[in-house]
């Protein structure tokens, strides 16, 4: 049978707020257990939770950003259920009325399409601690650092198809939050999560099949491949005429295989009720207004752009307008050089390189976009030949000095091209190698070519910077008049 | 100088007839002589209440003292106190010491105040006889067979007892009114969101609000000056001006309208209790007072509807004594499922395991529409009867309670009786209105309670015709026999 594939994600997204959602406590990660957890997050006995306006208005704003109706009334409810890193034995989030109602991104597809997924919704919500399980010999240990630390859950409409737009739809969602800097979208130290809804059906059926859920998956990476594995699982299972069971799972990237997780926890009853210890949040159209005149220029807007307006490829928009920084990087290096096109080039070459060989962020670079423009500048005027302008880039890269300039003459980089010194470095280079030159003459015409080699690498070393041209163009007319 | 009201302790603390250390050693000594018999203290805090009395002393001398500057005081034992046990009542929370204080705490701190401790109460507020108390029931200083009222049983007791002249306690159906009845004393309970919630053990946060036990009506003006403020720290805390409670304590009522609900004044009322709040209102007009006959239609749905809502939010609130990460924990637990149902079965009593188990009903999946949401519904309908009656009345009067205080027992093995406790009382937390109970009579030698409802944050107003009461009529000034 042909089956078609179903698949919805729920992505969490901690707002980048300095401190809690509920409480005064920083929101900084990756400090001493339970140092950032005061009396609110441990859910003493007669705390009272206080909501942070920065995490509103940083949810109203990704709200704008997908074309979302904004909750201009949102209610916070109490999820109730037990576990240990849950300190007030619920979770204060929103059911009925999120923040953001329904709303869409385009997400690109590798036949250069485009696809519209429509958001059905995010909320705002609080998250929870941590359980350690290692370290504490037959008990485990609990870190409320992160309890309440706001997040946004945005939950997409089934329509995605294959795990491929379902990576993309990731993808996508984390160059939007990240554009706006409401999240620092730092997957691995969990910054945006995903869990996976997937069911399949029968070609040509209306109604959904059992959907499974596969929680917490933390890389673009893996959603796909963990989607694929469950898709794999299920469709074995539909093939042998078996049922699928509605229940939560756990991906194992190691195996690559999904596993059921304890059945009891799918069966909770989670008591929803509106927060009393809250009121609801009520905005107005001002309020919105406000925010909407803060939002920056979005990744399809500036891909659209560099297309239209600086005659890039779509793939190259898009590769450097899904991320801000490398965008912004890109276009303030490209004003300089003047060049977009050659611009891009670098920076998805040489630059691209670097940031994968040193694993670092394009901020983290020691290159400022403003430095690659006047390389890319002196590449332009034809001071810097394009081994020179590599080697400026290096020496930056690798931290021996930050002045363009200073390097290029330091380095003796500076192209010759004025023919009447090149004749004169090169009349001095068969002066002083006259075994070459006996050997080069005794060297039949047609292979008087390759025999130029050395030639050219003595007098580019007599002198850094000479354009390679004009070098060939003078040995050649010197060797013949020989 | 135990039968001194807070009003003369200030004047002659600021007169310098007595220290604060003085008054304070006084009565810290009445509570270990009396409060043996009486169990209306969880933790007394003497070293404590001596260290603040000496300090309240030395800014008298410093020439920067408030009027509550040395005046002790008592603290229901639901307000978390920094270091000091804060038991809300519960085996839970018998060990549990809060690392802050609460708001209300807090004022009563920065104003000088002298706290001699805790004051027992029905477990986490659930209860109308203390008899659910973790550490024993309250006795009434009427007749210690008899039960002092709840939750806040503890407060009324040790001010009726005149071991303390005044207690912070908290009402979340009645908790105030119901005890300062049984007690014949004054107590009141403010306008929801006038009196920080912040570190306040939470019973259903919609309801709960702390308010005053005093013997006079002076005296909770005074209490009233310095507890109510506005609180960033809790977001049902109204951001409104305090007024000088006190300022308008005196002015006349002449012209003021009362209105008498039909609904409160029943048949199963005994005719001596009606009595007792007939001869009350009767003085009001003698005052120049207009009575004005009201319906408050929706009356007969207010327990029933409170007895959604509040378990529904406690069963929520109390969900954070899990045994994790404070209070009581079981011993050797299997698993984490184990450490849950032992620690809470162990931990908390039967009354509040029944409003988490109701709480808990009430909202669970397909339940949650026909009970919770509805009981919402008509809340509103409740606070709506309210709005309609005070837009033709100044102040509603009725019984506060229905009986005076009851037989340790009666009612413990009948949850439907001892929630009737509270038939009068709790619609004005369902409405969030405030409401007072001062004494205006006696049957069978126990002390019978007027309820006085106002309108929203018209506290001065039903202050202001409690006092005129009290000026006029000697109730308040009655002592439990053996006490004087």
């Amino acid at each position: 049978m042909e089956w078609e594939v179903v698949i919805g994600l729920e992505i969490h997204a901690q707002l980048a707020t300095k401190s809690k959602i509920f409480s005064g406590a920083s929101t900084a990660y990756g400090a001493e257990a339970n140092t950032q957890a005061c009396a609110v997050d441990l859910g003493l006995p007669g705390v009272l939770p206080v909501f942070n306006e920065e995490a509103l208005r940083m949810a109203v704003k990704f709200g704008l950003a997908i074309d979302a109706e904004i909750g201009l009334k949102s209610v916070f409810d109490r999820k109730n259920y037990f576990y240990p890193d849950s300190p007030k034995g619920y979770q204060t989030t929103q059911l009925h009325h999120p923040i953001v109602g329904m709303g869409h991104i385009d997400i690109e597809l590798d036949d250069g399409e485009t696809r519209r997924i429509n958001v059905t919704r995010a909320h705002l919500e609080e998250d929870a601690g941590k359980s350690v399980h290692e370290g504490f010999s037959g008990m485990s240990g609990i870190d409320l650092n992160r309890a309440g630390t706001p997040l946004i859950e945005i939950v997409s409409e089934p329509e995605l198809r294959t795990a491929k737009e379902a990576a993309a739809y990731f993808k996508k969602m984390h160059s939007i939050v990240t554009y706006l800097g409401v999240c620092d979208g730092d997957l691995s130290q969990g910054s945006m999560r995903c869990d996976c809804n997937v069911s399949l059906r029968p070609k040509g059926q209306e109604e959904f099949g059992t959907r499974t859920e596969i929680k917490n998956v933390n890389s673009f990476r893996n959603v796909e491949r963990a989607i694929n594995a469950e898709i794999e699982r299920q469709m074995d299972i539909l093939e042998d005429g078996g049922v699928i069971l509605q229940e939560t799972r756990l991906y194992d990237a190691d195996k690559n295989e999904t596993r059921a997780m304890r059945s009891k926890e799918v069966e909770n009853d989670y008591r929803y009720f509106p927060c009393p210890d809250l009121l609801p949040v009520i905005i107005d159209q001002d309020y919105v207004d406000a925010v909407k005149e803060t939002l920056p220029e979005l990744p399809d807007a500036k891909k659209a752009r560099f297309e239209n307006d600086h005659g890039l490829s779509a793939t190259d928009a898009a590769v450097l307008a899904a991320n801000r920084d490398l965008a912004d990087f890109f276009e303030t290096a490209a004003k300089i050089a003047g060049d977009y096109k050659l611009t891009a080039n670098w920076v998805q070459g040489d630059v691209s390189a670097a940031l994968n060989r040193l694993e670092v962020g394009i901020n983290e670079l020691n290159i400022t976009a403003e430095q690659l423009g006047r390389i890319l500048q002196l590449i332009k005027d034809n001071t810097l030949n394009n081994g020179g302008a590599k080697e400026v880039f290096n020496a930056l890269v690798e931290g021996k000095g930050d002045d363009v300039d200073g390097l290029v003459d330091s380095l003796g980089l500076k192209q010759v091209s004025d023919t009447g010194a090149i004749e004169e470095i090169v009349a001095q280079v068969l002066v002083d190698n006259p075994k070459l030159v006996e050997g080069y003459l005794a060297t039949p015409e047609e292979k008087r070519g390759k025999a130029m080699g050395p030639f050219i690498g003595l007098t580019r070393k007599a002198a850094k910077g000479v354009n390679p041209q004009v070098v060939m163009e003078v040995l050649k007319k010197k060797l013949e008049e020989l | 100088m135990h039968n001194k009201t807070i009003a003369e302790i200030s004047r002659d603390l600021a007169a310098g007839e007595y220290s604060s250390t003085e008054i304070t050693t006084d009565l810290l000594a009445r509570v270990k002589d009396l409060d043996k018999g009486l169990n209306s203290f969880i933790t007394v805090t003497e070293e404590q209440a001596l260290a603040q009395a000496k300090a309240a002393d030395e800014r008298r001398a410093a020439g920067n003292a408030t009027p509550w500057t040395g005046v002790p005081m008592a603290h229901k034992d639901i307000f978390c106190t920094k270091g000091v046990l804060t038991t809300c009542g519960s085996k839970m929370l018998s060990n549990f010491e809060a690392p802050y204080d609460a708001t209300v705490v807090e004022n009563f701190n920065n104003a000088g105040a002298v706290s001699l401790g805790k004051t027992n109460m029905d477990e986490f507020a659930m209860g109308s006889s203390n008899e659910t108390s973790y550490f024993g029931p309250v006795k009434n200083p009427w007749d210690t067979d008899r039960v002092p009222g709840g939750s806040s049983g503890g407060s009324a007791a040790a001010v009726a007892a005149r071991l303390v002249p005044g207690a912070t306690a908290t009402d979340t159906g009645g908790s105030i009114r119901q005890p300062a009845a049984l007690c014949g004393i004054t107590g009141l309970k403010p306008t929801y969101g006038r009196v920080s919630r912040w570190g306040m053990i939470a019973f259903a946060s919609s309801l709960d609000q702390a308010g005053t036990m005093t013997r006079t009506v002076e005296d909770s003006a005074m209490m009233m000056n310095v507890m109510a403020s506005f609180d960033k720290k809790d977001s049902t805390c109204v951001e409104r001006d305090v007024p000088d409670y006190t300022s308008t304590l005196n002015d006349s009522i002449e012209g003021m309208t009362i209105g008498l609900p039909t609904e409160y004044f029943r048949d199963d009322i005994s005719a001596e209790m009606q009595q007792q709040v007939r001869n009350a209102i009767a003085e009001y007009e003698k005052m120049g007072a207009k009575v004005k006959e009201i319906s408050l239609p929706n009356t007969h749905l207010s327990v029933p509807t409170y007895y959604v809502v509040a378990p529904a939010e406690c069963s929520a609130n109390l969900s954070r004594m899990d045994g994790v990460r404070f209070g009581y924990r079981c011993e050797d637990p299997k698993d984490i499922e184990d450490l849950y149902c032992r620690s809470r079965g162990e931990g908390f009593g039967n009354e509040v395991k029944r409003r988490i188990m109701v709480g808990a009903y009430a909202l669970s999946a397909g339940f949650y529409d026909a009970y919770y949401k509805k009981a919402q519904q008509v809340r509103r309908l409740i606070k709506n009867d309210f709005v309609e009656a005070f837009k033709d009345v100044d102040v509603i009067m009725s019984p506060t309670s229905p009986t005076p205080a009851f037989k340790f027992g009666e009612k413990t093995d009948d949850p439907v009786a001892m929630y009737l406790e509270d038939i009068f009382t709790i619609a004005t937390n369902l409405a969030g209105l405030p409401g007072m109970s001062v004494p205006c009579g006696q049957v069978n030698n126990l002390p019978v309670g007027l309820q006085l409802i106002g309108n929203y944050f018209d506290e001065a107003r039903i202050l202001n015709a409690g006092h005129k009461f009290q000026q006029a009529t000697d109730w308040h000034l009655k002592a439990p026999q053996g006490i004087e």
